[in-house]
């Protein structure tokens, strides 16, 4: 087990039992603006090194994942779960975008297991993250008038993880291996020590979603496992078919798999207020977000690697 | 001293908000407004200040009589069905009193 994954673990058991610990807001930001840096600046400088044109049909296959997946996730928690329209959309919004900290592990991982991954992975990232947000949206309101587009599609499409990974994207593009050489030391080297202690407050926020947890716990834990394993393997075919390596069908089967705590949350909570944001946040973090970090991961590099006939 | 009568509206509500609220604060003819983070226990539980899309925020504006009535309400029609919002109304006396 990979040792950054117990730093979470740590943080669920200091919540849970009530330790004073926290992390000042101001310190997790920094975090999780450097994981983001890091990630799009790595994939940018090995972007660098390739041809970008053949990457169209992939975006547009990508793409096609993002705006598929809730629209499938939708009608399965409306009709079998029997939630109310506005709870179903917003819970197809969270798991048909991706959270970036599960990447993160999935990223993490790999190196553990020295398993490269296709440079293009993190610009998926970027491509994963709105589509399902405006599909859950249009579920949640259907097509009638009132949705005040401009605003909202300015807070998604400037949120920061999005301009903070494709910047890094660019950055790292731009400047490539050698200019990139002397941040190394702060985005590269401390990638590990930087996620666990992201993944410490991560496991503090999680032990937060308890108490939801004890009042609607069966269903979301139902929902939270179930839900995450048959779209990883969707996400792994796909990206199988798309001739992506192992470690980029596994980390493409992670993407699909995770679930949104931050972009989806933040939009659905402004543009479907009538969704509860307890339930689909306790099931992204609270349960889907440590079942993908314990169990996911590993279970989908098995796919990834049976699937490459390994 | 030489001060005069004001009220002071106070709203506490959820971070995501907090843009939505800027503006219409704005377009109902605020002067000005402060924020700050805030934690606390209401009827939907505990709420941390410490986590972007969980936080609270409390938001206060000096206001004549009129304006405040006039925020409060609009706020009452607009966010008190399905958002965490709290908003109380008190006197206060200001120095400056062209500021508010």
């Amino acid at each position: 087990m990979d040792p950054v994954i117990l730093f979470f673990l740590l943080g669920a058991l200091a919540g849970l039992f009530k330790s004073d610990l926290r992390m000042p807001p101001a310190v997790y930001d920094l975090l999780s603006m450097v994981l983001l840096l890091t990630i799009g600046l790595k994939g940018g400088v090995e972007l660098a090194e390739h041809s970008v044109g053949g990457l169209i049909p992939q975006i547009g296959l990508v793409l096609l994942l993002g705006f598929t997946v809730p629209l499938v996730i939708f009608p399965l928690v409306r009709f079998v779960g029997r939630m109310p329209r506005a709870d179903a959309a917003s819970i197809a919004a969270h798991y048909g975008s991706v959270s970036v900290a599960t990447y993160a592990v999935g990223v993490a991982f790999l190196e553990s297991q020295r398993q490269s991954f296709d440079p293009q992975l993190p610009l998926f990232v970027v491509l994963l993250e709105v589509p399902a947000i405006m599909v859950g949206i249009l579920l949640a309101r259907g097509f009638q008038g009132g949705t005040r587009w401009g605003p909202l599609a300015h807070e998604i499409f400037m949120g920061k993880s999005i301009v903070l990974l494709l910047g890094g994207l660019l950055i790292g593009w731009v400047a490539g291996a050698e200019g990139v050489q002397p941040l190394e030391p702060l985005f590269f080297d401390l990638f590990k020590g930087v996620l666990a202690l992201f993944l410490l407050e991560m496991g503090l926020i999680a032990a937060s979603q308890a108490r939801t947890l004890r009042n609607h716990g069966l269903f979301l834990v139902l929902l939270g496992v179930m839900i995450p394993v048959p779209l990883a393997t969707a996400g792994a075919w796909l990206g199988w078919m798309m001739g992506l390596n192992v470690g980029g069908v596994t980390l493409l089967a992670v993407l699909a798999g995770s679930c949104s705590y931050i972009a989806a949350p933040a939009a659905m909570r402004i543009a479907v207020p009538a969704a509860n944001p307890a339930l689909s946040l306790t099931a992204s973090l609270g349960v889907t977000f440590p079942f993908n970090i314990f169990l996911g991961i590993p279970l989908y590099y098995q796919i990834a690697q049976w699937l490459h006939g390994q | 001293m030489d001060t005069t009568s004001r009220k002071l509206l106070t709203v506490v509500t959820e971070a995501a908000l907090e843009a939505r609220l800027c503006e219409a604060l704005d377009d109902l003819g605020a002067t000005g407004y402060t924020i700050v983070n805030a934690r606390g226990r209401g009827s939907r539980g505990v709420r941390q200040a410490d986590w972007s899309t969980s936080g609270n925020i409390r938001l206060e504006v000096i206001c004549d009589e009129e304006r405040a009535a006039e925020i409060a309400t609009y706020l009452r029609d607009r966010y008190f069905d399905n958002f965490l919002m709290i908003i109380y109304i008190s006197d206060v006396q200001v120095l400056r009193e062209d500021k508010f």
